[in-house]
């Protein structure tokens, strides 16, 4: 007995000259203006009396990430809380690791802070697992105004007509009218963009997140094809293999007249020192003014053995949600708070646009999750997807051919 | 027995034990573990509930993997004829007691020293029709030169092959010239006392006699072209869309970003079997003609 206590006590003088606990948190923020945004919430937990035990892997896409978080998941070893978003919530849910932070929930009234779309993500069975950080919207435009005025476009299309005129002048005029990125999830954008604006939000929320075949099959899919295929003709022929921060480097020097891009290329225009509305503009890609295609950043929450670490993950997960981690964290990401209630001072035009037409569609149920980013089908069928999406960009496959071939990897599993 | 001998007999068993286990459980476990996830409906996490042979129907009709096999296809053949060719051709040239040999072949070994990682970068920058050789031409005035392979759905795969053969050609310089310096002189004077050409020498005497480099050389290039995954990740990331992806690449990409663990370990076992189906054959010839030289 004695010896035990002995072992005890030197255990907390130790203990006692770090943090009671640490919040151990996988992420792969580790880009620059990733890497300050995790450093604030960093300073959040440490203020709320918890240390914090960096574990970033890098990798933009998050796949060496989750290698790692399952080898330590199966190792019975989990962190606090790891980067995973949409339909990967449940399947995590499924093997029966994640934690229940209804407390943190129910006290912070998430159900009513957060659009109902978002909190379903958010929740497996039922119960909240995962803490939402951030909202980047899909289906926009950008623009560089310089381009389109040298080829006498009077501002952003608002159709697919009106935009393939635009595209036309541009071209004529002597520059791309398309800035892209010939890799697969850049196709799988422009497509998820394209289907929107096509089909409506109705049609694409059928199609794409519930996989019904008959639209999967209907002439509108073809439609969107269609349209995807004539987009094809304005981007250039160097764009296969191109990373999308170079497609957005060539709409901000003036190259390129439109480009199709989630709201982090915002970053892009930041870090060149261009002005949203005067250096460059942004739009809904034509045709979706009134959708709103969504990517939400998550934390889900592992189970914990120890009762302290429980408390340190459900401070974590209560810091997320502060609308001071929102705010601050989001004017550095591009992004916009995933909840209502915090200060709009210091977001831009486009993310303010952005905060409106989330709110307006949440309401007429224009708020869908965006395909081509892992938020609205399994990463199987998504992969699936994707192929006959490079595959139809980067041969001479008809649309007819494409949407029978789409409707097949709809059915994957 | 004294001390001594009971130390000579039982050190090399000791020290070959650990390699020995680790490579049995880490090579052929592992290799086991993978036959049986392939036979289950694991997904993003392995299961262990047998289901028999579906992973495998799926890959085979998977127009993916298709497009991954004929790519391998392409690749292996072309990689593997072109770099013993000119391999071969350079080692004779070099076998010709010409001077600064050694310079000369350092500089064809080289590029063996640089990753496939590092030969992808540069030969995709050097393809790049708006960054490379395309762009130089035009600005050079040859405004007609036209070669944008890498951009081309159809021709993507070439490109591959251009900067393999260009990576492991010197390598296979180097085993042929070590062969060809393992020939016996007399028979060669011999022959050309005979009033044989030297043509004729090479063709009828010289790379017959080189046989087991052959089946080395084979066996090395063999497996780099079905294994081959970061050279084609560097220089055309299995683009453009999924024009040039490989085996390789398609067992990652399933394995571990499409949460399919058990289609992913179905396709690394048909890589497995591909090596076999090359090796195993190779393997036999080269142990009998070993024997009929005896």
């Amino acid at each position: 007995m004695k010896l035990k206590h002995i072992v005890m006590l030197t255990t907390l003088a130790f203990a006692g000259s770090a943090y009671a606990t640490d919040v151990e948190v996988l992420h792969y923020w580790t880009s620059g203006g990733e890497a300050k945004s995790a450093a604030q919430l960093k300073l959040i937990v440490k203020e709320a009396g918890y240390g914090w035990k960096d574990f970033a892997v890098a990798g933009g896409g998050g796949e060496n990430a989750m290698t790692a978080l399952k080898t330590r998941v199966i190792s019975g070893n989990p962190p606090t809380a790891a980067q995973i978003k949409g339909p990967s919530i449940q399947e995590w849910g499924r093997e029966g690791v994640l934690a229940n932070i209804d407390e943190v929930a129910v006290a912070g009234k998430w159900d009513s802070v957060l659009p109902k779309v978002v909190a379903d993500v958010m929740k497996y069975k039922g119960h909240y697992v995962a803490a939402p950080i951030n909202v980047h919207r899909v289906n926009w435009v950008w623009a560089n105004p310089e381009v389109l005025k040298n080829a006498g476009v009077a501002g952003m299309p608002t159709t697919w007509d009106s935009f393939f005129e635009a595209a036309e002048k541009i071209k004529k005029s002597g520059a791309i009218a398309i800035a892209h990125g010939g890799q697969p999830w850049q196709d799988a954008t422009i497509f998820e963009s394209v289907a929107l604006g096509v089909g409506g939000a109705a049609f694409y929320q059928k199609a794409l997140v519930s996989l019904d075949q008959k639209t999967l099959t209907s002439p509108t899919m073809v439609k969107v094809f269609d349209t995807l295929g004539k987009v094809k003709g304005y981007i250039d022929k160097d764009a296969p293999g191109r990373d999308w921060n170079l497609a957005t480097a060539m709409v901000i020097n003036g190259k390129a007249g439109f480009q199709f891009m989630g709201d982090w290329a915002k970053g892009e225009f930041a870090s060149a020192g261009k002005v949203p509305g005067k250096d460059y503009l942004c739009a809904a890609a034509p045709g979706s003014a009134g959708a709103y295609t969504f990517n939400i950043d998550s934390f889900a929450m592992f189970q914990q053995k120890d009762a302290e670490a429980k408390k340190g993950q459900m401070a974590l997960a209560k810091a997320v949600m502060s609308p001071q981690f929102q705010s601050v964290f989001n004017l550095n990401k591009g992004s916009i708070p995933v909840r209502s209630g915090v200060s709009k001072d210091k977001f831009d035009d486009c993310a303010l646009k952005s905060m409106a037409d989330m709110d307006v569609s949440g309401k007429n149920g224009g708020l869908v999750p965006s395909m081509a980013h892992g938020m609205a089908i399994p990463s199987a069928t998504q992969g699936a997807i994707s192929d006959v999406i490079a595959k139809f960009m980067n041969s001479s496959m008809t649309s007819a051919d494409a949407v029978a071939a789409l409707a097949k990897a709809a059915k994957t599993k | 027995m004294s001390l001594k001998d009971i130390f000579e007999k039982t050190i090399p068993k000791l020290v070959l034990g650990p390699t020995l286990l680790a490579s049995l459980l880490f090579v052929y476990g592992f290799i086991l573990l993978t036959g049986y996830i392939s036979l289950t409906e694991s997904r993003m996490m392995p299961t262990f509930e047998f289901s028999g042979l579906g992973q495998y129907v799926d890959l085979f009709d998977n127009e993916r993997w298709w497009t991954s096999l004929t790519n391998l296809g392409i690749f292996g053949t072309l990689f593997i004829g072109f770099s013993v060719a000119i391999g071969l051709f350079l080692a004779i040239l070099l076998d010709q007691k010409i001077r600064a040999e050694g310079a000369l072949r350092a500089v064809y070994l080289y590029p063996m020293a640089l990753s496939f990682i590092v030969t992808g970068t540069a030969w995709k920058w050097m393809l790049n029709p708006s960054l490379g050789l395309e762009k130089v031409m035009h600005d050079w005035g040859w405004t007609a030169f036209h070669f944008d392979w890498l951009v081309n759905p159809d021709m993507a795969i070439y490109t591959v092959v251009i900067a393999g053969v260009w990576q492991s050609s010197g390598f296979v310089m180097a085993l042929f010239l070590a062969g060809l310096r393992g020939i016996d002189d007399d028979i060669i004077k011999a022959a050309q006392v005979d009033g044989a050409s030297l043509p004729t020498i090479y063709r009828r005497i010289v790379i017959p006699a080189m046989r087991p480099v052959f089946f080395s050389v084979l066996l090395i290039l063999s497996h780099i072209a079905i294994k081959s995954f970061d050279l084609v990740i560097a220089l055309t990331a299995g683009g453009p869309g999924n024009a040039s992806s490989v085996p390789a690449i398609f067992m990652y990409q399933f394995s571990f970003t499409r949460g399919q663990l058990g289609l992913g370990s179905a396709s690394a076992m048909m890589m497995l079997a591909t090596i076999v189906a090359v090796l195993v054959p190779l393997m036999y010839l080269e142990a009998r003609s070993n024997k009929a030289m005896r």
